[in-house]
Protein backbone atom coordinates (compact mmCIF):
# COMPACT_ATOMS: atom_id res chain seq x y z
CA UNK A 1 0.00 0.00 0.00
CA UNK A 2 1.39 3.27 -0.97
CA UNK A 3 1.59 6.00 1.18
CA UNK A 4 -0.75 8.23 -0.04
CA UNK A 5 -3.42 5.14 -0.39
CA UNK A 6 -2.53 5.08 3.54
CA UNK A 7 -3.56 8.37 4.58
CA UNK A 8 -6.29 8.57 2.86
CA UNK A 9 -7.85 4.96 2.51
CA UNK A 10 -8.29 4.93 -1.25
CA UNK A 11 -10.99 7.81 -0.54
CA UNK A 12 -9.77 10.72 -1.86
CA UNK A 13 -9.39 13.82 0.40
CA UNK A 14 -12.35 16.37 0.71
CA UNK A 15 -12.56 18.74 -1.39
CA UNK A 16 -10.27 17.39 -4.24
CA UNK A 17 -13.45 16.26 -6.52
CA UNK A 18 -15.89 18.84 -5.64
CA UNK A 19 -15.43 22.90 -6.02
CA UNK A 20 -15.41 24.26 -2.04
CA UNK A 21 -17.13 27.76 -3.82
CA UNK A 22 -20.50 27.23 -1.60
CA UNK A 23 -22.42 30.48 -2.51
CA UNK A 24 -25.95 29.07 -1.47
CA UNK A 25 -26.72 27.96 1.95
CA UNK A 26 -28.13 24.75 0.46
CA UNK A 27 -24.35 24.18 -1.15
CA UNK A 28 -22.73 24.71 2.49
CA UNK A 29 -24.80 22.33 3.98
CA UNK A 30 -24.24 19.61 1.31
CA UNK A 31 -20.83 20.14 1.69
CA UNK A 32 -20.78 20.12 5.73
CA UNK A 33 -22.58 16.95 5.41
CA UNK A 34 -20.39 15.37 2.36
CA UNK A 35 -17.47 16.15 5.03
CA UNK A 36 -19.12 14.66 7.80
CA UNK A 37 -19.63 11.78 5.56
CA UNK A 38 -16.31 11.49 4.27
CA UNK A 39 -14.63 11.15 7.55
CA UNK A 40 -16.67 9.05 9.11
CA UNK A 41 -16.53 6.52 5.55
CA UNK A 42 -12.88 7.17 5.54
CA UNK A 43 -12.33 6.28 9.87
CA UNK A 44 -14.74 3.18 9.53
CA UNK A 45 -12.75 2.10 6.41
CA UNK A 46 -9.28 2.17 8.22
CA UNK A 47 -10.67 0.69 11.44
CA UNK A 48 -12.22 -2.25 9.94
CA UNK A 49 -8.48 -2.93 8.08
CA UNK A 50 -7.04 -3.62 11.07
CA UNK A 51 -9.98 -5.69 12.63
CA UNK A 52 -7.75 -7.49 14.76
CA UNK A 53 -7.11 -4.25 16.62
CA UNK A 54 -10.91 -3.59 16.89
CA UNK A 55 -11.35 -6.88 19.02
CA UNK A 56 -8.68 -7.49 20.66
CA UNK A 57 -9.92 -3.75 22.56
CA UNK A 58 -13.59 -5.29 23.11
CA UNK A 59 -11.73 -8.39 24.41
CA UNK A 60 -10.08 -5.87 26.83
CA UNK A 61 -13.95 -4.93 28.08
CA UNK A 62 -14.81 -8.74 28.43
CA UNK A 63 -11.52 -9.24 30.29
CA UNK A 64 -11.81 -6.26 32.95
CA UNK A 65 -15.22 -7.17 33.78
CA UNK A 66 -14.37 -11.18 33.94
CA UNK A 67 -11.88 -10.40 36.75
CA UNK A 68 -13.94 -8.51 38.98
CA UNK A 69 -15.80 -11.89 39.91
CA UNK A 70 -12.10 -13.29 41.27
CA UNK A 71 -11.67 -10.62 43.33
CA UNK A 72 -14.84 -9.88 45.00
CA UNK A 73 -16.89 -12.89 45.08
CA UNK A 74 -19.07 -15.78 43.10
CA UNK A 75 -22.58 -14.95 45.00
CA UNK A 76 -24.98 -13.56 43.12
CA UNK A 77 -26.00 -10.73 45.38
CA UNK A 78 -22.38 -9.58 45.97
CA UNK A 79 -22.16 -9.74 41.70
CA UNK A 80 -25.64 -8.22 40.73
CA UNK A 81 -25.07 -4.98 43.18
CA UNK A 82 -21.37 -4.38 41.81
CA UNK A 83 -22.69 -5.28 38.37
CA UNK A 84 -23.60 -2.10 37.15
CA UNK A 85 -20.96 -0.08 38.50
CA UNK A 86 -18.13 -3.20 37.17
CA UNK A 87 -20.18 -2.86 33.57
CA UNK A 88 -20.10 0.78 32.91
CA UNK A 89 -16.57 1.46 34.93
CA UNK A 90 -15.45 -1.11 32.34
CA UNK A 91 -16.39 0.34 29.87
CA UNK A 92 -15.31 3.74 30.53
CA UNK A 93 -11.53 1.94 30.54
CA UNK A 94 -12.21 0.72 27.10
CA UNK A 95 -13.41 4.18 25.86
CA UNK A 96 -10.12 5.55 26.96
CA UNK A 97 -7.90 2.63 25.87
CA UNK A 98 -9.49 3.25 22.35
CA UNK A 99 -9.19 6.92 22.21
CA UNK A 100 -5.24 7.11 20.91
CA UNK A 101 -6.62 5.74 17.75
CA UNK A 102 -8.56 8.58 17.23
CA UNK A 103 -6.38 11.24 16.20
CA UNK A 104 -2.88 9.91 17.06
CA UNK A 105 -1.81 7.76 14.14
CA UNK A 106 -3.50 10.23 11.76
CA UNK A 107 -1.32 12.97 13.56
CA UNK A 108 2.26 11.05 13.31
CA UNK A 109 1.95 10.15 9.59
CA UNK A 110 0.37 13.85 8.54
CA UNK A 111 -2.95 12.89 7.13
CA UNK A 112 -4.26 14.89 10.30
CA UNK A 113 -2.62 18.10 8.77
CA UNK A 114 -3.74 17.51 5.65
CA UNK A 115 -7.43 16.71 6.35
CA UNK A 116 -6.64 20.17 8.60
CA UNK A 117 -5.72 22.22 5.38
CA UNK A 118 -8.69 20.66 3.33
CA UNK A 119 -11.53 22.94 2.32
CA UNK A 120 -14.34 21.58 4.04
CA UNK A 121 -15.07 22.91 8.00
CA UNK A 122 -12.30 20.97 10.15
CA UNK A 123 -15.23 20.48 12.60
CA UNK A 124 -17.66 18.72 10.03
CA UNK A 125 -14.58 16.47 9.46
CA UNK A 126 -13.96 16.07 13.04
CA UNK A 127 -17.88 15.18 13.71
CA UNK A 128 -17.61 12.62 11.24
CA UNK A 129 -14.15 11.16 12.85
CA UNK A 130 -15.65 11.21 16.47
CA UNK A 131 -18.56 9.34 15.22
CA UNK A 132 -16.49 7.13 13.40
CA UNK A 133 -14.97 5.67 16.94
CA UNK A 134 -18.06 6.04 18.74
CA UNK A 135 -19.69 3.21 15.99
CA UNK A 136 -16.32 1.13 15.89
CA UNK A 137 -15.46 1.11 19.86
CA UNK A 138 -18.66 2.44 22.03
CA UNK A 139 -21.18 0.07 20.04
CA UNK A 140 -19.35 -2.65 20.75
CA UNK A 141 -19.45 -2.35 24.06
CA UNK A 142 -22.88 -1.82 24.55
CA UNK A 143 -23.96 -4.62 22.10
CA UNK A 144 -21.43 -6.17 24.35
CA UNK A 145 -22.09 -5.35 27.37
CA UNK A 146 -25.54 -7.80 28.23
CA UNK A 147 -23.68 -10.46 27.54
CA UNK A 148 -21.71 -9.80 30.09
CA UNK A 149 -24.22 -9.03 32.31
CA UNK A 150 -25.78 -12.08 32.25
CA UNK A 151 -22.55 -13.16 34.32
CA UNK A 152 -23.60 -10.82 36.87
CA UNK A 153 -26.96 -12.41 37.59
CA UNK A 154 -28.67 -9.52 36.27
CA UNK A 155 -32.46 -9.99 34.68
CA UNK A 156 -33.69 -9.93 31.01
CA UNK A 157 -35.35 -5.85 31.53
CA UNK A 158 -32.42 -4.82 33.28
CA UNK A 159 -29.77 -5.59 30.84
CA UNK A 160 -32.04 -3.80 28.44
CA UNK A 161 -31.75 -0.64 30.22
CA UNK A 162 -27.76 -1.40 30.43
CA UNK A 163 -27.82 -1.30 26.93
CA UNK A 164 -29.66 1.57 26.31
CA UNK A 165 -27.63 3.21 28.63
CA UNK A 166 -24.23 2.61 27.21
CA UNK A 167 -25.76 2.93 23.92
CA UNK A 168 -26.51 6.81 24.88
CA UNK A 169 -23.54 6.94 27.08
CA UNK A 170 -20.77 5.92 25.07
CA UNK A 171 -21.30 8.51 22.85
CA UNK A 172 -20.77 11.49 25.13
CA UNK A 173 -17.42 9.15 26.09
CA UNK A 174 -15.99 9.62 22.78
CA UNK A 175 -16.87 13.21 22.46
CA UNK A 176 -15.45 14.35 25.96
CA UNK A 177 -12.46 11.68 24.86
CA UNK A 178 -11.45 13.39 21.78
CA UNK A 179 -11.25 16.52 23.26
CA UNK A 180 -8.40 14.97 25.30
CA UNK A 181 -7.44 13.10 22.61
CA UNK A 182 -6.59 16.20 20.67
CA UNK A 183 -5.13 17.64 23.38
CA UNK A 184 -2.87 15.28 24.46
CA UNK A 185 -1.26 15.05 20.27
CA UNK A 186 2.54 15.87 20.63
CA UNK A 187 2.82 16.20 24.34
CA UNK A 188 4.76 13.76 26.64
CA UNK A 189 3.38 10.70 28.58
CA UNK A 190 0.54 10.54 26.15
CA UNK A 191 -1.81 7.55 27.88
CA UNK A 192 -1.56 8.37 30.77
CA UNK A 193 -1.60 12.03 31.00
CA UNK A 194 -4.95 11.10 28.28
CA UNK A 195 -6.43 9.12 31.30
CA UNK A 196 -5.92 11.91 33.90
CA UNK A 197 -7.04 14.68 31.67
CA UNK A 198 -10.64 12.85 30.62
CA UNK A 199 -11.72 10.31 33.37
CA UNK A 200 -13.07 12.87 36.27
CA UNK A 201 -14.59 14.37 32.84
CA UNK A 202 -16.52 10.86 32.88
CA UNK A 203 -17.54 11.09 36.12
CA UNK A 204 -20.86 12.16 35.54
CA UNK A 205 -21.66 9.79 32.58
CA UNK A 206 -20.90 7.29 34.70
CA UNK A 207 -23.01 7.97 37.73
CA UNK A 208 -26.16 8.66 35.54
CA UNK A 209 -25.32 5.15 33.40
CA UNK A 210 -24.97 2.85 36.16
CA UNK A 211 -27.60 4.62 38.10
CA UNK A 212 -29.77 3.64 35.24
CA UNK A 213 -28.77 0.15 35.90
CA UNK A 214 -29.08 0.04 39.56
CA UNK A 215 -32.54 1.99 39.14
CA UNK A 216 -34.03 -0.64 37.14
CA UNK A 217 -32.25 -3.33 38.89
CA UNK A 218 -34.32 -1.63 42.12
CA UNK A 219 -37.81 -2.16 40.19
CA UNK A 220 -38.17 1.60 39.63
CA UNK A 221 -38.21 3.51 36.73
CA UNK A 222 -34.53 4.60 34.93
CA UNK A 223 -35.91 7.44 32.74
CA UNK A 224 -34.93 10.30 34.79
CA UNK A 225 -30.89 8.72 34.69
CA UNK A 226 -31.80 8.29 30.81
CA UNK A 227 -33.00 11.44 30.09
CA UNK A 228 -29.94 13.45 31.69
CA UNK A 229 -27.67 10.99 29.68
CA UNK A 230 -29.74 11.80 26.75
CA UNK A 231 -29.98 15.72 27.51
CA UNK A 232 -25.76 14.98 28.38
CA UNK A 233 -25.65 13.65 24.83
CA UNK A 234 -27.24 16.70 23.13
CA UNK A 235 -25.25 18.87 25.37
CA UNK A 236 -22.22 17.35 23.95
CA UNK A 237 -23.33 17.04 20.88
CA UNK A 238 -23.42 20.77 20.00
CA UNK A 239 -20.49 21.87 22.07
CA UNK A 240 -17.84 19.43 21.88
CA UNK A 241 -16.93 19.72 18.34
CA UNK A 242 -15.91 23.31 18.99
CA UNK A 243 -13.13 22.30 21.40
CA UNK A 244 -11.98 19.47 19.80
CA UNK A 245 -11.48 21.82 16.66
CA UNK A 246 -10.22 24.57 18.29
CA UNK A 247 -7.42 21.72 20.09
CA UNK A 248 -6.45 20.31 16.77
CA UNK A 249 -5.49 23.85 15.60
CA UNK A 250 -3.52 24.34 18.71
CA UNK A 251 -2.16 20.68 18.04
CA UNK A 252 -1.22 21.54 14.37
CA UNK A 253 0.24 24.70 15.05
CA UNK B 1 -8.88 59.48 36.08
CA UNK B 2 -8.99 57.05 33.25
CA UNK B 3 -6.17 54.43 33.60
CA UNK B 4 -5.49 52.60 30.47
CA UNK B 5 -5.73 48.81 32.05
CA UNK B 6 -4.23 47.44 28.56
CA UNK B 7 -1.20 48.84 29.27
CA UNK B 8 -0.60 46.05 32.03
CA UNK B 9 -1.09 43.32 30.08
CA UNK B 10 2.28 43.73 28.83
CA UNK B 11 4.47 41.55 30.80
CA UNK B 12 7.13 43.96 30.61
CA UNK B 13 4.46 46.90 32.52
CA UNK B 14 2.88 43.90 34.49
CA UNK B 15 6.26 42.41 35.93
CA UNK B 16 7.03 45.49 38.22
CA UNK B 17 3.16 45.72 39.39
CA UNK B 18 2.88 42.31 40.42
CA UNK B 19 5.76 42.57 42.66
CA UNK B 20 4.75 45.46 44.80
CA UNK B 21 1.15 44.21 45.08
CA UNK B 22 2.41 40.70 45.78
CA UNK B 23 4.15 42.22 48.76
CA UNK B 24 1.43 44.21 49.95
CA UNK B 25 -1.14 41.19 49.59
CA UNK B 26 1.13 38.94 51.22
CA UNK B 27 1.40 41.53 54.12
CA UNK B 28 -2.79 42.00 54.63
CA UNK B 29 -2.83 38.15 54.25
CA UNK B 30 -0.66 37.53 57.59
CA UNK B 31 -2.45 40.56 59.07
CA UNK B 32 -5.83 39.23 58.19
CA UNK B 33 -4.50 35.35 58.88
CA UNK B 34 -3.32 36.78 62.31
CA UNK B 35 -6.73 38.46 63.34
CA UNK B 36 -8.14 35.44 61.96
CA UNK B 37 -6.84 33.23 64.07
CA UNK B 38 -7.41 35.24 67.17
CA UNK B 39 -10.69 35.23 66.76
CA UNK B 40 -11.26 31.34 65.69
CA UNK B 41 -9.00 30.00 68.36
CA UNK B 42 -9.52 32.22 71.02
CA UNK B 43 -12.98 34.53 70.69
CA UNK B 44 -15.27 31.96 69.01
CA UNK B 45 -16.90 29.88 71.30
CA UNK B 46 -17.18 26.01 71.86
CA UNK B 47 -19.59 24.57 69.41
CA UNK B 48 -22.11 23.06 71.81
CA UNK B 49 -22.29 19.82 69.92
CA UNK B 50 -18.64 19.18 68.60
CA UNK B 51 -16.98 20.48 71.21
CA UNK B 52 -13.56 22.54 70.12
CA UNK B 53 -13.65 20.36 66.79
CA UNK B 54 -15.30 22.53 64.89
CA UNK B 55 -12.43 25.04 65.03
CA UNK B 56 -11.15 23.56 62.23
CA UNK B 57 -13.78 25.03 59.89
CA UNK B 58 -11.73 29.08 59.71
CA UNK B 59 -9.77 26.82 58.12
CA UNK B 60 -11.66 23.97 55.98
CA UNK B 61 -14.23 26.53 54.46
CA UNK B 62 -12.24 29.48 52.86
CA UNK B 63 -10.03 26.46 51.55
CA UNK B 64 -12.93 24.69 49.96
CA UNK B 65 -14.79 28.31 48.60
CA UNK B 66 -11.18 29.57 46.99
CA UNK B 67 -10.99 25.73 45.39
CA UNK B 68 -14.17 26.47 43.86
CA UNK B 69 -13.11 30.11 43.13
CA UNK B 70 -9.97 29.80 41.52
CA UNK B 71 -11.49 27.30 38.90
CA UNK B 72 -13.82 29.86 37.20
CA UNK B 73 -10.84 32.66 37.74
CA UNK B 74 -8.61 30.51 36.03
CA UNK B 75 -11.16 29.75 33.41
CA UNK B 76 -12.12 33.59 32.95
CA UNK B 77 -8.25 34.15 32.65
CA UNK B 78 -8.26 30.95 29.88
CA UNK B 79 -10.88 33.09 27.65
CA UNK B 80 -9.10 36.12 27.97
CA UNK B 81 -6.45 34.37 26.38
CA UNK B 82 -8.31 32.41 23.77
CA UNK B 83 -10.00 35.05 23.21
CA UNK B 84 -7.58 38.16 22.89
CA UNK B 85 -4.68 35.68 22.51
CA UNK B 86 -2.38 37.66 25.22
CA UNK B 87 0.46 36.08 27.26
CA UNK B 88 -0.10 37.60 30.44
CA UNK B 89 -3.61 35.94 30.82
CA UNK B 90 -2.29 32.93 30.22
CA UNK B 91 0.52 32.86 32.71
CA UNK B 92 -2.32 34.38 35.02
CA UNK B 93 -3.87 30.65 34.32
CA UNK B 94 -0.92 29.02 34.69
CA UNK B 95 0.02 30.99 37.96
CA UNK B 96 -3.30 30.23 39.73
CA UNK B 97 -3.33 26.22 38.65
CA UNK B 98 -1.36 25.44 41.83
CA UNK B 99 -2.79 27.07 43.89
CA UNK B 100 -6.66 26.18 43.49
CA UNK B 101 -4.98 22.45 43.51
CA UNK B 102 -3.48 23.26 47.04
CA UNK B 103 -6.63 24.52 48.31
CA UNK B 104 -8.79 21.84 47.11
CA UNK B 105 -6.24 19.51 48.79
CA UNK B 106 -6.40 21.19 51.85
CA UNK B 107 -10.52 21.04 51.84
CA UNK B 108 -10.17 17.96 51.78
CA UNK B 109 -7.29 17.38 54.36
CA UNK B 110 -8.84 18.96 56.86
CA UNK B 111 -12.33 17.45 56.26
CA UNK B 112 -10.84 14.45 56.96
CA UNK B 113 -9.06 15.76 60.57
CA UNK B 114 -13.18 17.19 60.88
CA UNK B 115 -14.87 14.25 59.80
CA UNK B 116 -12.93 11.63 61.87
CA UNK B 117 -13.92 13.34 65.70
CA UNK B 118 -17.80 14.58 64.29
CA UNK B 119 -18.63 12.27 61.55
CA UNK B 120 -16.60 9.00 62.76
CA UNK B 121 -14.84 8.36 60.11
CA UNK B 122 -11.89 9.94 57.77
CA UNK B 123 -13.42 9.79 54.66
CA UNK B 124 -17.30 9.50 53.70
CA UNK B 125 -18.73 9.47 49.88
CA UNK B 126 -19.93 12.40 51.05
CA UNK B 127 -21.26 14.96 47.82
CA UNK B 128 -19.05 18.31 48.87
CA UNK B 129 -16.23 15.62 49.39
CA UNK B 130 -16.13 13.52 46.41
CA UNK B 131 -17.13 17.04 43.80
CA UNK B 132 -14.03 18.66 45.56
CA UNK B 133 -12.08 15.13 44.58
CA UNK B 134 -13.09 15.42 41.39
CA UNK B 135 -12.13 19.40 41.07
CA UNK B 136 -8.68 18.59 42.65
CA UNK B 137 -8.13 15.94 39.58
CA UNK B 138 -8.97 18.71 37.01
CA UNK B 139 -6.85 21.11 38.71
CA UNK B 140 -4.14 18.10 38.90
CA UNK B 141 -4.81 17.87 34.76
CA UNK B 142 -4.20 21.32 33.62
CA UNK B 143 -0.75 20.93 35.91
CA UNK B 144 -0.14 17.96 34.15
CA UNK B 145 -0.82 18.89 30.52
CA UNK B 146 1.31 22.18 31.03
CA UNK B 147 4.44 20.00 32.26
CA UNK B 148 3.79 17.57 29.32
CA UNK B 149 3.68 20.34 26.44
CA UNK B 150 7.52 21.68 25.55
CA UNK B 151 6.50 24.55 23.39
CA UNK B 152 5.14 27.44 26.55
CA UNK B 153 2.61 29.25 23.65
CA UNK B 154 1.16 25.93 22.75
CA UNK B 155 0.64 24.88 26.16
CA UNK B 156 -0.71 28.08 27.13
CA UNK B 157 -3.65 27.67 24.96
CA UNK B 158 -4.27 23.77 24.95
CA UNK B 159 -4.61 24.59 28.90
CA UNK B 160 -7.28 27.06 28.65
CA UNK B 161 -9.10 24.72 26.38
CA UNK B 162 -8.99 22.41 28.93
CA UNK B 163 -10.37 24.83 31.41
CA UNK B 164 -13.11 25.82 29.43
CA UNK B 165 -14.50 21.97 28.84
CA UNK B 166 -13.71 21.56 32.54
CA UNK B 167 -15.26 24.53 33.49
CA UNK B 168 -17.91 23.83 31.56
CA UNK B 169 -18.32 20.45 33.36
CA UNK B 170 -17.75 21.53 36.76
CA UNK B 171 -21.30 22.44 37.48
CA UNK B 172 -22.74 19.74 35.79
CA UNK B 173 -20.36 17.41 37.88
CA UNK B 174 -21.35 18.63 41.48
CA UNK B 175 -25.03 18.31 39.81
CA UNK B 176 -24.60 14.76 39.14
CA UNK B 177 -22.08 13.56 42.18
CA UNK B 178 -24.73 15.60 44.86
CA UNK B 179 -27.58 13.49 42.84
CA UNK B 180 -25.91 10.29 43.17
CA UNK B 181 -25.19 11.22 46.90
CA UNK B 182 -28.45 11.59 47.85
CA UNK B 183 -30.16 8.28 46.27
CA UNK B 184 -27.12 5.98 47.73
CA UNK B 185 -26.90 7.31 51.26
CA UNK B 186 -29.33 9.37 53.67
CA UNK B 187 -29.00 12.50 55.09
CA UNK B 188 -27.80 11.14 57.95
CA UNK B 189 -24.19 13.16 58.00
CA UNK B 190 -25.05 16.46 56.85
CA UNK B 191 -24.74 20.45 58.41
CA UNK B 192 -27.99 21.49 57.15
CA UNK B 193 -29.44 20.60 60.55
CA UNK B 194 -26.54 22.07 62.22
CA UNK B 195 -27.48 24.83 64.91
CA UNK B 196 -27.44 28.54 63.52
CA UNK B 197 -24.03 29.77 63.75
CA UNK B 198 -22.37 32.06 66.54
CA UNK B 199 -21.82 35.32 65.25
CA UNK B 200 -17.83 35.46 66.13
CA UNK B 201 -18.09 32.14 64.47
CA UNK B 202 -19.41 33.77 60.93
CA UNK B 203 -16.39 36.55 61.72
CA UNK B 204 -13.46 34.48 62.12
CA UNK B 205 -14.67 32.45 58.67
CA UNK B 206 -14.73 35.51 56.98
CA UNK B 207 -11.78 37.16 58.14
CA UNK B 208 -9.69 34.11 57.21
CA UNK B 209 -11.88 33.79 54.10
CA UNK B 210 -9.80 37.20 53.25
CA UNK B 211 -6.95 36.04 54.15
CA UNK B 212 -7.18 33.26 51.64
CA UNK B 213 -8.24 35.90 48.95
CA UNK B 214 -5.08 37.91 49.49
CA UNK B 215 -2.96 34.77 50.22
CA UNK B 216 -3.95 33.88 46.29
CA UNK B 217 -3.42 37.04 45.20
CA UNK B 218 0.25 37.49 46.20
CA UNK B 219 1.15 33.92 45.56
CA UNK B 220 0.12 33.99 42.43
CA UNK B 221 1.49 37.22 41.53
CA UNK B 222 5.00 36.14 42.68
CA UNK B 223 4.67 33.10 40.81
CA UNK B 224 3.65 35.16 37.73
CA UNK B 225 6.99 37.28 38.29
CA UNK B 226 8.68 33.81 38.37
CA UNK B 227 6.62 32.42 34.94
CA UNK B 228 8.17 36.20 33.15
CA UNK B 229 11.22 35.55 34.19
CA UNK B 230 11.63 31.93 33.08
CA UNK B 231 9.63 32.65 29.60
CA UNK B 232 11.33 36.20 29.15
CA UNK B 233 14.87 35.56 30.20
CA UNK B 234 16.77 36.88 27.11
CA UNK B 235 14.80 39.62 26.72
CA UNK B 236 16.52 42.90 26.99
CA UNK B 237 14.17 44.76 29.68
CA UNK B 238 14.31 42.24 31.62
CA UNK B 239 18.42 42.28 31.96
CA UNK B 240 18.95 45.49 32.21
CA UNK B 241 16.47 45.52 35.42
CA UNK B 242 18.04 42.78 36.76
CA UNK B 243 21.40 44.74 36.32
CA UNK B 244 19.62 48.06 37.67
CA UNK B 245 18.71 45.62 41.18
CA UNK B 246 22.17 44.54 41.49
CA UNK B 247 23.26 47.95 40.64
CA UNK B 248 21.19 49.44 43.70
Amino acid sequence: MSGSERSSAGIPLPGADASADGDSAGNARDSVFAAVGWALARDIRVALRSKGELGVQLLFYVIVVSLFPLATSPSREVLATIGPGVLWTAALLASLLSLSRLFASDFHDGTLEQIALSPRPLMALVSGKIAAHWLTAGLPVALMAPLLGVQYALDAPVLGTLMVSLVLGTPILSLLGAVGAALTLGARGGGSLLALLVLPLYAPVLIFGAGAVDAARAGVSAMPQLSLLGAGLLLALVAVPFAVTAALRIALD
Amino acid sequence: MLINWFRFSSPVSFYPVAGSWSYAFGATAALLAGAGLVVALYIAPTDATQGDAYRIIFIHVPAAWMAMLIYLVMAGWSAFALGFNTRLSAMMAQALAPTGALMAAIALWTGAFWGRPTWGTYWAWDARMTSTLILLFLYLGVVALRAAIEDPRRADRACAVLALVGAVNVPIIYFSVQWWNTLHQGSSISLTGAPKMAMTMLAGILIMTAAAWCYTIAVVLARVQAIIVERERGAGWLESLIDLRAAR
